[in-house]
C-alpha cells in the first residue's frame, strides 16, 4: 500500500478511536452541571451521590480522551508535514487557542473535580464542574473551527507557489466564522450532548431493570430523558442547517451524500439504498425530489450532481459516503422517536413498567456513538480528494520524508495499544457501573464505599507515617 | 518587520514558545521524575502517596505540551512540519509512552489485585523513563542538528539520532527530571518516606551534575555551533553560573528541611538550563548539519506577521488565565498528601 492510503488509514483510525471519548466528556459534563447544580440548590444528598458517581466515570473517559488526543495534535506534523506547512498559519492558531483557552481550563479544574471534595467548598466544587464543562465546550469550538476551515476556507490568501505555497490569514474573524463553523459546531455540540446523555440513560435503565439503586436511577433517568428529548429534536434543526451549508459550499459532497450524479435531474432523497457507482444509479426507498425540496423548497428544481465535477475533483467512494450518511440520519430519527415515545410514557407515569423499552435504552448508548462516527466519516470522505476544499489535495499533503514502513510500524503499534486500551476501558467502565453510586452520607458509608474500591488498603490516611 | 520593544514578533514568539517548553519541563518534569523513580519506592502505601502527590495536577501539567505543540505549529509551521516528520520514530515512541503513563496512573488504583498494581507500577515507571529519554534525545538532536535538504525536509537516517551528544542530553534530561521529581515528592511526604526521598534526591543531584558536566565538556570540545555564542558573549556566562549556584544550593536547602525552596531552586535550574539551550541554538529552530544554509530559523520558518500578532494577543489573554487557575489548583492541593476516599 502507498503512503497516502496508509497515512489516511492511520489518521482515520486514531481520530475515530479518540472521538469515542470527547463527546462523552462534553455530554456528561452537561449533566454533571445539572446534577451538581440540583445538589447545590436542593441540598438533596441523592444528587451528591449521582454527581460523585458520574465524576468517577467522567475521569475514566477523560483520561483516555487526553491520552489519545495528544496523538492527534502531533500527527499533523508527523504524517502530514506538507499540509502543516500549508495551513500552519491558520490551523495552527486554532490549535494553539484550543490548548490555551480550552484544554488548560478543562484539565486544570479536573483535579479539583475528582480530588477536591474534601478540600474546597461545595460552591467552589460546583464552579470547577462548570469550568470543566465549559473547557470541553471551548475545545469543541476550536477543533470544529479548524476542521470547518478545511471544508469552507475563508479569511485567507495564498502566498507563494509550488512547494512554498501556503495559506496566510487576512481576517482572523472571517477565518473563525467561516461559512460552515457555526452550523457544524451546533451539530457537533448537540451530537456530543446526546452521546453523554444516552450513556446516563443506558446505565440507569440497566439499574432499573436489575432493581438496583432504584431511587437514584429513576430520578437520573427522568432528568436525562428530558435533555435527550430536547436535544434529539434540536439535532434535526442543526443537522438540516449543516446540510444546507454543504449544499451551498460543498456541492460535490452533497451530491455524494445522496448518490446524485446528474445535474439536470431532480434530486431524490433516500431512506435506504445502494449506489451502483458504475452505472451511476441508486436503488432503494426514495422520496422523489426530496433533496431538491430540502435544499430549495421546490420538488422540481434540479440539484448539481457529481458529474458536474471532473473525476479527479470529486469523491470516489460514493456508496460508502452514502451509507455512512444514511446510518447517521436514520439513527437521528430513531433517537427522536425513542425519546418522544419515552417522554409520553413518562408523562403518563408508565415509563418504568415497560421493560422492553428499558432494554432498548440500555443498548441505545451505541446510537449517538455510531451516528457520531458515521457522520464524521461522511463529512471527511465527502470532502475528498481535497484536504482543504478546493485548495490542497490530500495526496499533496503528506510528509515527504516519511516512508510506508514507518507508517505501518506506527499503525500497528497504535492498533495494538488502542485495542488494549479499549478492552481495559470497557472492563473498568463495566466495573464502575456494577459497583454503582455510593452513599457518601456518613463517615462509615464513605469507608464502606472506598473499601469496595480498594479492599486491601488502609483508608485512614495514617499509613503515611509507617510507609517508606 | 514590525517590532515590539526592539524585538520583532518572531523573536517574541520564540520567547513565548521557550517559556511554554520551560513550563512543561518544570511542571510535567516532576511528574515524569516521580514516575521514573516510582519503583525505588517499595511499599504499596508509599507508591499510593507518590501517585496521589501528582494525582490532581499531572493532567494540567501535560497541557503545557499541548500548548507547546500548538505554539510551534501556529508560529513556526515549517519547523513543526520538519521536526515531527523527521523525528517520526522517536516521536511515536514518545507518544505511546505518554498514553501508557496516563492510563497507568488512572488504571492502577481501579483494581485491588497485587499483580494488577505491580503491572501498572512497572508500566508507569518504564513509560516515564521512556518519555524523558525520548524527549531529551529529540531536544539533543534539535540542538545538535540533523541533515536537511533544500526544502527544509529531513534527508538523513533516523539511526543518526543516536549520536553521543544527543544520548548524553537524553540521560541528562532523565537525571534532571528524577532529581526534580524526588524534590517535589519531599514536599508532599512525611517521616520515613520523606527521608527515603531525601536520600534519593541527593543521589539524583549527583547523577544530574555528572551527566551535565560530561555533556557540557563534549559541547565545548566538539559542537562548535552550540558553544560559539558563549565564546563571543562572555557576559552570557552569567546563565550557567547562576545555574550552578542554583543546583549547589539544593542539597543545603534539603538538609535544612526547606523543601519548598529546594523545589523552587530545582525549577530554576530547569529554566536556566533551557535558557542556556535557547541562547545556544538561537536563531536556529532546527540546525541543518552538513549544510547550515538549509537550517530552519525563527525567520524562515515563521507564520505571517498577521498570525504572529494574533498569536501574541492570544498568549497575552491566555497566559494570565492559565496562570491564575493553575496557581489556584496547586494552592488547593498544597501540603502533605492525605489519602481519602477520592484518592488513587
Amino acid at each position: 500500500m502507498d503512503v497516502e492510503i496508509l497515512a489516511r488509514i492511520q489518521f482515520a483510525f486514531t481520530i475515530a478511536f479518540h472521538y469515542i471519548y470527547p463527546p462523552l466528556s462534553i455530554g456528561l459534563g452537561l449533566l454533571l452541571v445539572v446534577f451538581e447544580g440540583l445538589y447545590l440548590k436542593t441540598g438533596n444528598k441523592m444528587y451528591e451521590q449521582i454527581t460523585r458517581f458520574w465524576i468517577k466515570i467522567f475521569a475514566l473517559i477523560f483520561g483516555i480522551g487526553v491520552a489519545t488526543g495528544i496523538i492527534m495534535e502531533f500527527e499533523f506534523g508527523t504524517n502530514w508535514a506538507t499540509y502543516s506547512k500549508y495551513v500552519g498559519d491558520i490551523f495552527g492558531s486554532a490549535l494553539a487557542a484550543e490548548g490555551i483557552f480550552a484544554f488548560a481550563l478543562e484539565s486544570g479544574f479536573l483535579g479539583i473535580l475528582i480530588f477536591g471534595w474534601n478540600r474546597v467548598s461545595s460552591r467552589v466544587h460546583f464552579f470547577s464542574t462548570v469550568m470543566v464543562f465549559l473547557g470541553s465546550m471551548f475545545s469543541a469550538i476550536w477543533i470544529v473551527v479548524a476542521n470547518s476551515w478545511q471544508q469552507t476556507p475563508a479569511g485567507f490568501h495564498i502566498v507563494g507557489t509550488g512547494m512554498e505555497a501556503r495559506a496566510e490569514i487576512t481576517d482572523f474573524w472571517a477565518m473563525v466564522f467561516n461559512p460552515s463553523s457555526v452550523q457544524r459546531l451546533m451539530h457537533v455540540w448537540i451530537a456530543a450532548f446526546l452521546a453523554g446523555i444516552f450513556l446516563v440513560l443506558s446505565v440507569n435503565a440497566w439499574y432499573i431493570l436489575k432493581g438496583k439503586h432504584l431511587d437514584i436511577a429513576k430520578r437520573s433517568f427522568k432528568i436525562a430523558l428530558v435533555a435527550a428529548t430536547v436535544f434529539s429534536l434540536l439535532q434535526l434543526v442543526a443537522g438540516h442547517s449543516s446540510a444546507d451549508v454543504v449544499y451551498k459550499h460543498q456541492p460535490a459532497k452533497l451530491a455524494a451524500l445522496e448518490g446524485h450524479y446528474d445535474s439536470m435531474a431532480v434530486a431524490d432523497m433516500f431512506l435506504l439504498g445502494y449506489v451502483d457507482q458504475k452505472n451511476q444509479k441508486v436503488t432503494g426507498i426514495r422520496i422523489p425530489g426530496g433533496l431538491s425540496f430540502l435544499t430549495q423548497f421546490d420538488f422540481k428544481k434540479p440539484v448539481k450532481g457529481l458529474n458536474a465535477f471532473k473525476p479527479e475533483e470529486r469523491p470516489t467512494q460514493v456508496n460508502t459516503i452514502f451509507q455512512f450518511y444514511h446510518i447517521m440520519v436514520g439513527l437521528g430519527m430513531f433517537m427522536i422517536a425513542l425519546t418522544l415515545y419515552a417522554s409520553w410514557l413518562s408523562f403518563r407515569n408508565k415509563l418504568f413498567e415497560k421493560r422492553w423499552l428499558m432494554w432498548i435504552f440500555v443498548w441505545a448508548v451505541l446510537g449517538p456513538q455510531i451516528a457520531n462516527q458515521t457522520g464524521w466519516f461522511a463529512a471527511e470522505m465527502g470532502r475528498q480528494p481535497w484536504v482543504v476544499y478546493g485548495l490542497l489535495k490530500t495526496s499533496d499533503a503528506l510528509s515527504k520524508t516519511v516512508t510506508a514502513n514507518q507508517i505501518v510500524f506506527s499503525l500497528v503499534m497504535f492498533a495494538v495499544v488502542y485495542l488494549l486500551l479499549f478492552v481495559l476501558f470497557l472492563y473498568l467502565l463495566n466495573k464502575k457501573i456494577v459497583h454503582g453510586p455510593v452513599d457518601y452520607g456518613t463517615k462509615e458509608d464513605i469507608e464502606e464505599g472506598s473499601k469496595r474500591d480498594n479492599p486491601i488498603l488502609d483508608h485512614t490516611g495514617k499509613g503515611a507515617i509507617a510507609a517508606h | 518587520m514590525e517590532t515590539f520593544l526592539g524585538f520583532d514578533y518572531n523573536v517574541w514568539w520564540f520567547l513565548v514558545f521557550g517559556a511554554v517548553i520551560s513550563g512543561y519541563a518544570i511542571l510535567d518534569g516532576f511528574d515524569l521524575g516521580a514516575g521514573s523513580l516510582h519503583l525505588f519506592l517499595t511499599k504499596e502505601q508509599s507508591r499510593r502517596i507518590a501517585l496521589n502527590a501528582i494525582g490532581p495536577v499531572w493532567d494540567g501539567n501535560e497541557v503545557w505540551l499541548v500548548i507547546g505543540g500548538g505554539a510551534l505549529f501556529a508560529g513556526f509551521p515549517v519547523a513543526y512540519a520538519a521536526i515531527f516528520s523527521a523525528f517520526y520514530v522517536p516521536f511515536m515512541v514518545f507518544l505511546v509512552g505518554l498514553i501508557f503513563r496516563g492510563v497507568a496512573i488512572e488504571f492502577r488504583s481501579k483494581e485491588p489485585g497485587k499483580l494488577w498494581r505491580k503491572t501498572w507500577d512497572i508500566v508507569y515507571c518504564v513509560a516515564s523513563i521512556i518519555i524523558s529519554l525520548s524527549l531529551g534525545l529529540m531536544l539533543g538532536n534539535v540542538a545538535y542538528g540533523i541533515s536537511l535538504n533544500e526544502h527544509k525536509e529531513f534527508a538523513g537516517d533516523w539511526l543518526s539520532f543516536f549520536n553521543f551528544f544527543s544520548i548524553m542530553v537524553a540521560i541528562t534530561t532523565l537525571a534532571l527530571f528524577m532529581m526534580h521529581g524526588a524534590i517535589y515528592l519531599t514536599m508532599k511526604t512525611e517521616s520515613r518516606l520523606y527521608t527515603k526521598l531525601y536520600l534519593l534526591a541527593r543521589q539524583f543531584i549527583i547523577f544530574f551534575v555528572l551527566s551535565f558536566v560530561i555533556t557540557t565538556l563534549y559541547t565545548l570540545l566538539y559542537v562548535p555551533h552550540l558553544s560559539d555564542f558563549f565564546r563571543e558573549h562572555p557576559s552570557s556566562f552569567i546563565v550557567p553560573i547562576l545555574m550552578v549556584l542554583a543546583i549547589a544550593n539544593i542539597p543545603r536547602l534539603l538538609k535544612k528541611g526547606n523543601y519548598r525552596y529546594a523545589f523552587i531552586f530545582s525549577s530554576a535550574t530547569i529554566a536556566l538550563l533551557l535558557i542556556m539551550v535557547a541562547l545556544e541554538v538561537f536563531p536556529y529552530l532546527l540546525y541543518s548539519r552538513g549544510n547550515p544554509q538549509n537550517s530552519i530559523t525563527v525567520h524562515n520558518a515563521a507564520a505571517s506577521p498577521k498570525t504572529m500578532k494574533i498569536l501574541l494577543i492570544i498568549a497575552l489573554i491566555g497566559t494570565p488565565l492559565v496562570g491564575t487557575y493553575t496557581s489556584f489548583v496547586f494552592w488547593t492541593f498544597k501540603g502533605k498528601v492525605k489519602l481519602d476516599e477520592t484518592s488513587y
